[in-house]
């Protein structure tokens, strides 16, 4: 949402800063026919993104459940779905739990090392440079729920880690009993650096070679090239990317739902799981889309940061 | 001006579809009939009966096409894609397979159909037990739904583990601790084995509650439910109880290890793998347990015969009549939105006539509520212990008859699994219960 409004800025903002003259009569009819080819889209979207978002608003200031007197006749409890949220102790475990797996798994995890796995992309012959990307790529072109399966089959106690770990004498733990965050927040990594990896290899090929060889003149080592020269040129990508794989990390579910069920108790518990769990467990959709709800607004919050701090074109 | 023209957009554009949708061949519907019922690796018995039954009712009733649509999934998964199903016209089925604990608060929810003027025409109804009658019945004293059969539960022993463990034989625990005591033996002479099974946690969903904490709850000088003044009760000493015997069990390392016990899968390993190869003790368990050993079973295992023992689940400290068993069972019910609801109640009948009950009881080891059935041979011989959890009937409870049960249930499992995994003390998951129990019925339904 906050991305289109950023589009529509930067396509209706800056030509009428070009062309002054726009707000006459004759120009605004043009503007209307230059509108026409979008409706469709806008259409489109308001059917399929809005339209989920805005019943899911409304349910969730309901009681509506799957079973029950409440799922024949539901009935409008105002902001009763959020205080409840607001008291259940599992709650705040959840946030933060959601807050770790984004930050663990998606800002650090996928990003830095698609970011890496790129630059060192830079530097190889072709044929390691086809391995790698086969191999990154691999685990992304997996549909989800196969991957999801592949993880559980790693980490599961007589799994193929603890396999190879026997093998060499360790007696590994049960990853996805003990530590079940660290097994999902490593998954994810797995199957969504190749996004990143994708995303900076394109914007490093459009660095000019000739500002790097400038930099290289001017004495500037491997490092402050790269924090100096490379990332503020590629400023924007790092923004649109942290921005799509934050998004689509909070929206992480299946791969958490295979390996842990949110389990042990609740400790793998993040906000879709415990939407889902609330809304078609316990059979509240009205409390389970509260959860819904509250997950938009934290995805808005992020996509907000990201776009104030590391819009292209602006000095930092 | 611009969102309302938006809104516009929308509005045509949703109408539209539903044009689209509503030219979907309803019109063919009526004379289909759609069966929706649950299906997995270790439960076809009953996909086993509607197979049987469909040719039948087709030749019966020429021009009614009869369509089965297993739902593949755990008890849990077939509740919500079955409840998501009765969400529209369009995918709600004509006859499904229902859980006694769900009839009322589905009858609430307007997806089951009242069965009352069909019954009234059916002369096998009067074959069905009380008991059985009761088991459909919602809130307005109407029948909603007719019971396939029933069960019981107690505990399931490994005669050969026990006698190993120098534990004396029969086995039968008078109360609480001298399970823990056996259990204990058990684990101080196989570390390696599982000593006693109490089905725990939201995994094993309902099967927590009656394989596990119910059958200690309803043991205890409290109740979960006070039936007199419909009130569910909070902060009681037997719910805490039930839960610190759960922790001590899980805590020795008596009980399968929690990541163990908390895959939903569980019970397939329990029947397939540890009770044959001796691998655990014993277990709570339910009288169908036979099933999926015997001939044909999904676990083939005829030495079960032999080398199983049964013994009744025993109250606290042996308080009242001794022992206790919970029962449920499953129904078949109409659709309230079935387009042929007197083919569907046909369909459902025939299923349930007496060659089709006496089946169906045999293969799935139910205990009958046909009386009819409940006297064959057939019945009787069918597998060695059925006599002896028919007769736990007498000591037997059943689930609050409350549309708010199933919610409360799912509540108990949360309870069950924050005590097994440490997570929380008995003391606290019963806290969080009671606050929970009270977010759902409201402080007015609720009684110390």
């Amino acid at each position: 949402m906050v991305a289109s409004t950023s589009a529509l800025r930067d396509g209706a903002v800056r030509p009428s800063r070009e062309r002054p003259n726009s707000r006459d009569g004759r120009s605004s009819r043009t503007s209307i026919a230059r509108f026409l080819p979008v409706v469709p889209s806008i259409l489109l979207l308001a059917l399929f993104m809005a339209g989920p978002v805005i019943w899911s608003v409304t349910i969730s200031f309901t009681n509506t459940a799957l079973t029950g007197r409440n799922a024949k006749d539901p009935s409008w409890v105002g902001f009763e779905n959020y205080t409840r949220l607001l008291q259940d102790p599992g709650f705040p475990v959840s946030v933060w739990l959601t807050v770790v797996f984004v930050v663990a798994s998606a800002v650090i995890g996928q990003n830095v090392l698609g970011l890496v796995i790129a630059l060192l992309l830079g530097r190889v012959g072709r044929v390691t440079h086809a391995i790698v990307t086969t191999i990154v790529v691999g685990a992304w072109v997996l549909p989800e729920i196969v991957a999801a399966f592949a993880a559980y089959a790693y980490f599961a106690d007589d799994g193929t880690l603890n396999q190879l770990l026997a093998g060499i004498g360790i007696d590994g733990a049960n990853w996805l009993y003990e530590f079940p965050m660290l097994a999902v927040i490593l998954a994810n990594v797995w199957r969504g650096t190749a996004f990143s990896m994708m995303v900076y290899e394109a914007a490093l090929n459009d660095v000019p070679p000739e500002i790097t060889e400038a930099a290289v003149i001017d004495g500037a080592g491997g490092l402050k090239r790269l924090i100096w020269v490379t990332i503020p040129m590629i400023r924007g990508s790092i923004a649109t990317n942290l921005m799509l794989i934050t998004l689509q990390t909070l929206a992480v579910f299946t791969l958490i739902w295979v390996m842990t069920k949110g389990g042990p108790g609740i400790s793998s518990t993040t906000l879709p799981i415990l939407a889902y769990q609330e809304a078609f467990k316990f059979q509240e959709i009205g409390y389970g889309s509260a959860i819904a709800v509250v997950m938009i607004l934290i995805g808005a919050v992020f996509s907000v940061l990201y776009l104030r701090t590391l819009r292209p074109g602006r000095d930092a | 001006m611009r969102f309302s023209r938006v809104l516009a957009g929308v509005a045509t554009v949703s109408a539209a579809a539903l044009a689209f949708a509503g030219c979907s061949p309803a019109a063919d519907d009526s004379e289909t009939i759609t069966i929706v019922y649950q299906k997995t690796d270790g439960f076809v018995a009953l996909d086993e009966l509607f197979q049987k039954v469909k040719p039948e009712f087709e030749a019966a009733n020429p021009g009614v096409t009869v369509e089965l649509e297993p739902i593949v999934a755990d008890e849990g998964d077939y509740a919500t894609k079955l409840a998501l199903m009765q969400q529209s016209a369009e995918t709600a089925p004509d006859v499904f397979y229902e859980d006694t604990f769900r009839v009322r608060s589905d009858v609430d929810a307007g997806y089951l159909l009242n069965l009352d003027d069909h019954l009234a025409e059916w002369e096998d109804w009067e074959q069905f037990n009380d008991g059985a009658k009761e088991a459909g019945r919602a809130d307005d004293g109407s029948v909603y739904a007719v019971p396939l059969g029933t069960d019981t539960r107690g505990i399931w022993y490994s005669k050969s583990v026990l006698e190993a463990a120098g534990v004396a034989l029969p086995w039968e625990p008078k109360s609480w601790e001298e399970i823990l005591e056996t259990a204990r033996a058990v684990k101080a002479a196989s570390p390696d084995k599982v000593a006693f099974n109490v089905y725990s946690g939201k995994p094993a969903g309902e099967g927590s509650v009656m394989q596990g904490f119910g059958m200690l709850m309803y043991g205890t000088d409290d109740t979960l439910y006070d039936a007199d003044e419909q009130k569910w009760v909070t902060g009681s000493e037997g719910f805490v109880d039930s839960l610190a015997f759960i922790e001590t069990l899980y805590g020795e390392g008596l009980a399968p290890a929690p990541d163990v016990a908390l895959d939903g899968s569980m019970w397939q390993k329990l029947f397939g793998e540890w009770f044959p190869g001796g691998q655990i003790a014993g277990t709570i368990e339910g009288s169908w347990s036979p099933s999926f050993w015997k001939q044909g079973g999904s676990y083939e295992w005829p030495e079960y015969v032999d080398d199983i023992g049964v013994a009744a689940f025993p109250t606290q400290n042996g308080q009242g009549d001794g022992a206790v068993s919970l029962s449920g069972g499953w129904t078949l019910a109409v659709g309230a939105q079935s387009q042929n609801p007197d083919a569907a109640f046909d369909f459902l009948a025939m299923a349930l006539d007496r060659e089709n009950a006496l089946e169906y009881n045999i293969a799935n080891s139910q205990i009958a509520v046909r009386a009819d059935v409940a006297e064959d041979p057939a019945y009787l011989e069918a597998n060695p212990f059925i006599g002896f959890f028919t007769d736990l009937v007498s000591v037997t409870h059943f689930r609050p008859a409350t549309a708010d049960y199933p919610q409360i249930s799912a509540e108990i499992q949360a309870a069950t699994e924050a005590v097994m995994t440490g997570q929380m003390s008995p003391e606290e998951a019963a806290a969080a219960y009671d606050e929970a129990v009270i977010g759902i019925v409201g402080d007015e339904n609720v009684t110390q």
